[in-house]
């Protein structure tokens, strides 16, 4: 086990609602890989969406608040668990940390946001930001994994769903954007048989839920029956936005019609949990999925066309 | 030198909106040894040519400076002035007062005492100038061709049809290139081979031609008139002499391998002919298939079964070396791979194919017999979604060009495959039709009017594998709609990317190549033909992608810029060349370290017998390397010695 291995953890809103399972089973999991986690004593909003306005830095200000406080409490690597605030913190910290982001050089950004913060320290740009999956594959061997399983899958079908937050834009992509991967050498690990799928570099539809949940319902469907058809027992997420997207709007699209099969929707470190026998708190009310109609909503882009 | 005269342009207001011509000429007249300075509103104007002529005679000037734009432009107009008036047109120099003056400063004042500067620092420089003398050097009569695709072929005949010879190196077993393998050709519609074949047969019994097909040029040194060119023959472990083309041995050889010819679609033995009309029409044995190796022989069926007794398992590659006066590069192109493209199924999805792979299939030659058919299955696709620009126009992907032939051929695979399966449906997406040749765009129209083919204006975002079924999403932005098809077979036009290997060629060959790796023509306007080394031309896709109709014009302008160029007995060059003083030499060979282009050797000297290096004018390019890399200061660059340049310096700061 290697020694030493501390990351500061940015939580998140939801990871201390919706997903406490999958905050206490990634916990579990990099406590038994010999990961210390040290959450950040402080910490707010990561600011949701990041912005696609070029110009105004009101947005990015969230971030860079819970950047400062990592590097005050001296992490120069922090990860999360939330996909979205992934995506946001990385690519705020890309303004301050590298001359090949996509939307402007770093010197102006870093001296507009840090003159603006002038009551705070001001941020270096110096604090990296993982994924907990990234940081995984960077610092974990999936050897180590499999030895710590007790209870192996036996060749469950687990088809990881990595929706478009972890890929998207290239600059922050954790893995190939049209073919990831990442996922697959844990779950072999673990003893499971991946499933791979066409659909898995999708948007779950993410914060449409809100206002569109027709639309999102749309795209659960397709995105769970292409895995459905590829063979999968179980969907493996690592993302809560994805994770209540493809959940509970299972129910939304299977009141229209019986499905012959439900699909477990399940955080990939719940998954990582269990086959290493460790205890985890579990939100029996997430894991309750219903059928879901494979196929039906094929001709859905036509239909919603109309 | 002490009768020097200085003329000074207005390029129209070019210079003089920010120079102050009469301030700047009175000034100037004052200066050492000028005997006459005077300003005319275009220089490089017949009148005001003959003005420098003429004042050049009578004040009989021993040196003449033309204060203008840049050198590049018009050094050479002047020059010949300078000749026409009796004067070695070496002594004539220009002082850039435009690029490097009017059109870099507002301020008037600024741009006058600037430009009186660099005039002042001309006139230093002037001032240790020697008349030189152009070196001739003899041009030898023969030309070298690259890449036996249908640019190369019509190259090589233009010139074997004037009588001289040219050898044509091809690097594949067969000539032919791409358009080999095309089915109809757009927009006529005519066979590709019907019109091809004859022409590769022409040029292997031409006898001015030299054919050698499986080879490569590995090593090109000297200069215009004079290539020392190296070409190494892979082994085809049949003798090209002996072989009938009978084709005995192909039935014998149990090694099964994909056809790179057929794209891959077909299949075909380790012994091969690789389509059959190729030229020359001889066996090769694909030495990383055959089950021999360089130590072991386990089979020898092929050799046992060929009457003539052709084949030599022990055959070596063997080199050639050779001179000619010019090279024609005809290096042609290759199809981004699909891979290239994961959202497009880039990991290889059966029926998800090539636009050449479309064409073997719909070549009654090809695979299929001129029957379309999927590749996964066979069977005959009744939804066929042809996709433009898989690659091109798309900066994301790297090919930021249009790559200028896949609005053109897909419109007409899209007629063939109706043709073909009549009660099939197409769609084509596209971003913008161009179709700008002659009788192009009347084709498209055709096809989009009177097929049936649905055309949808819009790019694929994903194609992805459901069941049998190809999944293609994409948009048609001219309903605004979202639109999903399912495919039985995605055909991409895939960009048009160099050659591989022509980056390689294009090191060996000392000449430069654009961002997207075509090699680089001279001028994009004036010298599209030329390659910017002297000698050295373009012809076809090599260039930048374009259809056979361009490919054969080009072709034929570099075979004529080739032959004019083996016109004359002897080419003059520049004597601004580098220049050893032997006394000051010390031997060390730092210098021909240095060239780039090997054109300084070390021998011992004639007078004192000490090694000291030697520059052959004809090698080198006059760079000056040599000269600043001299820790003795024993070689000077004629026409930029050090003298020069420290007067120059001294009279400017
Ligand atoms: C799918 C498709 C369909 C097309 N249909 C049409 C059509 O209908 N009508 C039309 O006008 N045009 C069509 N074109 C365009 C046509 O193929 C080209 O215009 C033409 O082939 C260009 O000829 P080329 O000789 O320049 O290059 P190529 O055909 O590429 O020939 C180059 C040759 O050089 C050889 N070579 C490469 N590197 C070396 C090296 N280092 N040393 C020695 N030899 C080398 C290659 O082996 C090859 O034989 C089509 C193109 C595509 C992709
Ligand atoms: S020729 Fe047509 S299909 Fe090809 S890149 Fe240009 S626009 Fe696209």
């Amino acid at each position: 086990m290697p020694e030493g291995l501390r990351v500061g953890y940015f939580p998140g809103c939801t990871l201390k609602t919706d997903a406490r399972d999958f905050e206490s089973s990634a916990l579990a999991v990099a406590g038994a890989l010999g990961i210390e986690v040290a959450e950040l004593s402080r910490w707010n909003c990561c600011g949701t969406v990041y912005s696609l306005d070029a110009v105004n830095l009101m947005p990015r200000l969230a971030s860079v608040h819970n950047l400062i406080r990592a590097e005050e409490e001296g992490f120069s690597e922090i990860m999360t668990l939330c996909s979205m605030c992934y995506n946001t913190l990385k690519r705020t910290n890309n303004l301050f940390t590298s001359i090949n982001s996509a939307v402007v050089a770093d010197a102006p950004w870093r001296t507009a946001i840090n003159d603006f913060l002038c009551l705070d320290p001001g941020y270096s740009g110096r604090v990296k930001i993982y994924h907990f999956l990234e940081f995984l594959r960077e610092k974990i061997k999936p050897e180590q994994v499999k030895d710590l399983v007790v209870r192996p899958l036996d060749g469950l079908a687990v088809a990881p769903y990595y929706g478009c937050l972890l890929l998207r834009p290239k600059e922050i992509a954790i893995d190939d954007p049209e073919k990831p991967e990442i996922l697959t050498p844990f779950l072999s690990a673990l003893g499971a048989k991946v499933i791979d799928f066409p659909l898995n570099n999708e948007c779950c539809g993410a914060y449409q839920t809100a206002m569109h949940p027709e639309a999102v319902a749309r795209r659960a469907c397709r995105i769970i029956s292409s895995a459905q058809s590829e063979g999968a027992d179980m969907i493996a997420v690592s993302c809560p936005l994805c994770h209540y997207n493809l959940s509970a709007l299972q129910n939304a699209t299977n009141s229209r019609q019986s499905g012959p099969k439900a699909m477990p929707i399940i955080y990939f470190t719940e998954i990582m949990a269990r086959a290493m026998g460790l205890n985890y708190q579990t939100d029996a009310a997430n894991m309750t999925p219903t059928s879901v109609p494979p196929g039906r909503c094929r001709a859905s882009a036509w239909e919603a066309a109309k | 030198m002490t009768r020097l005269g200085v003329f000074i342009c207005h390029c129209g207001k070019n210079i003089s909106r920010t120079v102050n011509i009469e301030a700047l000429r009175k000034k100037v007249s004052t200066l050492t040894d000028v005997v006459l300075a005077k300003d005319y509103l275009y220089m490089c104007s017949k009148p005001g040519q003959t003005m420098i002529a003429d004042d050049i005679r009578e004040h009989r000037l021993d040196g003449a400076l033309v204060a203008a734009c840049s050198p590049r432009l018009h050094g050479k107009t002047f020059a010949q002035t300078a000749q026409r008036a009796g004067l070695n047109p070496y002594l004539l120099d220009m002082a850039n007062i435009r690029e490097h003056c009017s059109w870099v400063h507002i301020d008037g004042a600024e741009g006058t005492e600037k430009a009186f500067s660099i005039i002042k620092g001309s006139l230093g420089r002037l001032h240790y100038a020697e008349p030189l003398e152009p070196f001739q050097s003899p041009v030898t009569k023969r030309v070298l061709v690259i890449g036996g695709g249908v640019a190369g072929i019509q190259a090589a005949l233009d010139i074997a049809n004037s009588g001289h010879e040219v050898y044509l190196v091809e690097k594949s077993p067969s000539l032919g290139g791409h358009m080999a393998q095309l089915g109809e050709t757009f927009p006529t519609l005519d066979c590709s081979s019907c019109i091809l074949t004859p022409r590769m047969v022409e040029v292997s019994q031409n006898e001015y031609v030299h054919l050698f097909s499986y080879a490569e040029a590995t090593r090109v040194e000297g200069n215009i008139g004079q290539f020392q060119v190296t070409v190494r023959f892979k082994p085809r472990y049949i003798d090209e002499t002996l072989c009938t083309g009978c084709g005995d041995c192909v039935p014998t050889c149990p090694v099964v391998v994909p056809n790179e010819f057929d794209q891959g679609l077909g299949a075909r033995k380790a012994v091969y002919l690789p389509f059959p009309q190729a030229v020359p029409a001889v066996y090769t044995i694909d030495w990383d298939a055959c089950l021999n190796t360089d130590k072991l022989i386990i089979c020898e069926n092929c050799y046992k079964s060929c009457e003539a007794r052709a084949i030599n398992f022990l055959m070596e590659p063997r080199e050639i070396t050779f001179e000619v006066g010019a090279i024609i590069l005809s290096t042609g192109y290759e199809l981004m791979p699909v891979a290239h493209i994961g959202e497009y199924g880039g990991d290889g999805y059966e029926d998800v194919i090539d636009g050449l792979q479309f064409e073997r299939m719909l070549s009654a030659s090809g695979p299929t017999g001129g029957v379309v058919r999927r590749p996964s299955d066979g069977r005959i696709p009744q939804n066929v979604v042809f996709v433009q620009c898989a690659g091109s126009r798309d900066p994301e992907h790297g090919v930021p060009y249009c790559s200028k032939v896949c609005c053109m051929y897909t419109a007409k695979q899209a007629l063939l495959y109706k043709h073909a399966v009549p009660d099939g449906q197409a769609y084509v997406f596209y971003i913008d039709i161009r179709a700008a040749g002659k009788g192009h765009e009347e084709f498209v129209q055709k096809v989009m009017s009177e097929e049936r083919i649905l055309y949808l204006r819009g790019k694929v975002s994903k194609i992805f594998k459901s069941g049998d079924k190809l999944v293609v999403w994409g948009a048609d932005t001219l309903s605004g709609r979202q639109v999903e098809i399912e495919a039985d077979l995605v055909v991409l036009a895939m960009a048009v990317i160099p050659s591989s290997g022509s980056q390689k060629l294009a090191r060996t060959l000392h000449i430069a190549s654009d961002l997207g790796g075509f090699f680089s023509e001279a001028h994009p306007k004036l010298g599209p033909l030329e390659s910017n080394t002297d000698g050295i031309f373009l012809a076809g896709a090599a260039q930048f992608a374009k259809d056979i109709t361009d490919t054969v014009s080009q072709a034929t302008g570099a075979a004529g810029k080739a032959l004019s160029l083996l016109a004359n007995d002897f080419i003059k060059l520049e004597p601004t060349v580098s220049k050893v003083e032997e006394g000051l030499c010390r031997g060390c060979g730092l210098c021909a370290s240095i060239c780039p282009f090997g054109a300084v050797t070390m021998s011992p000297s004639e007078k004192t017998g000490a090694m000291v290096a030697g520059i052959n004018p004809v090698l080198c390019k006059g760079c000056g390397l040599c000269a600043a890399g001299c820790l003795s200061g024993a070689i000077n660059l004629r026409g930029s010695s050090f003298k020069q340049i420290f007067a120059q310096l001294e009279e400017m700061v």
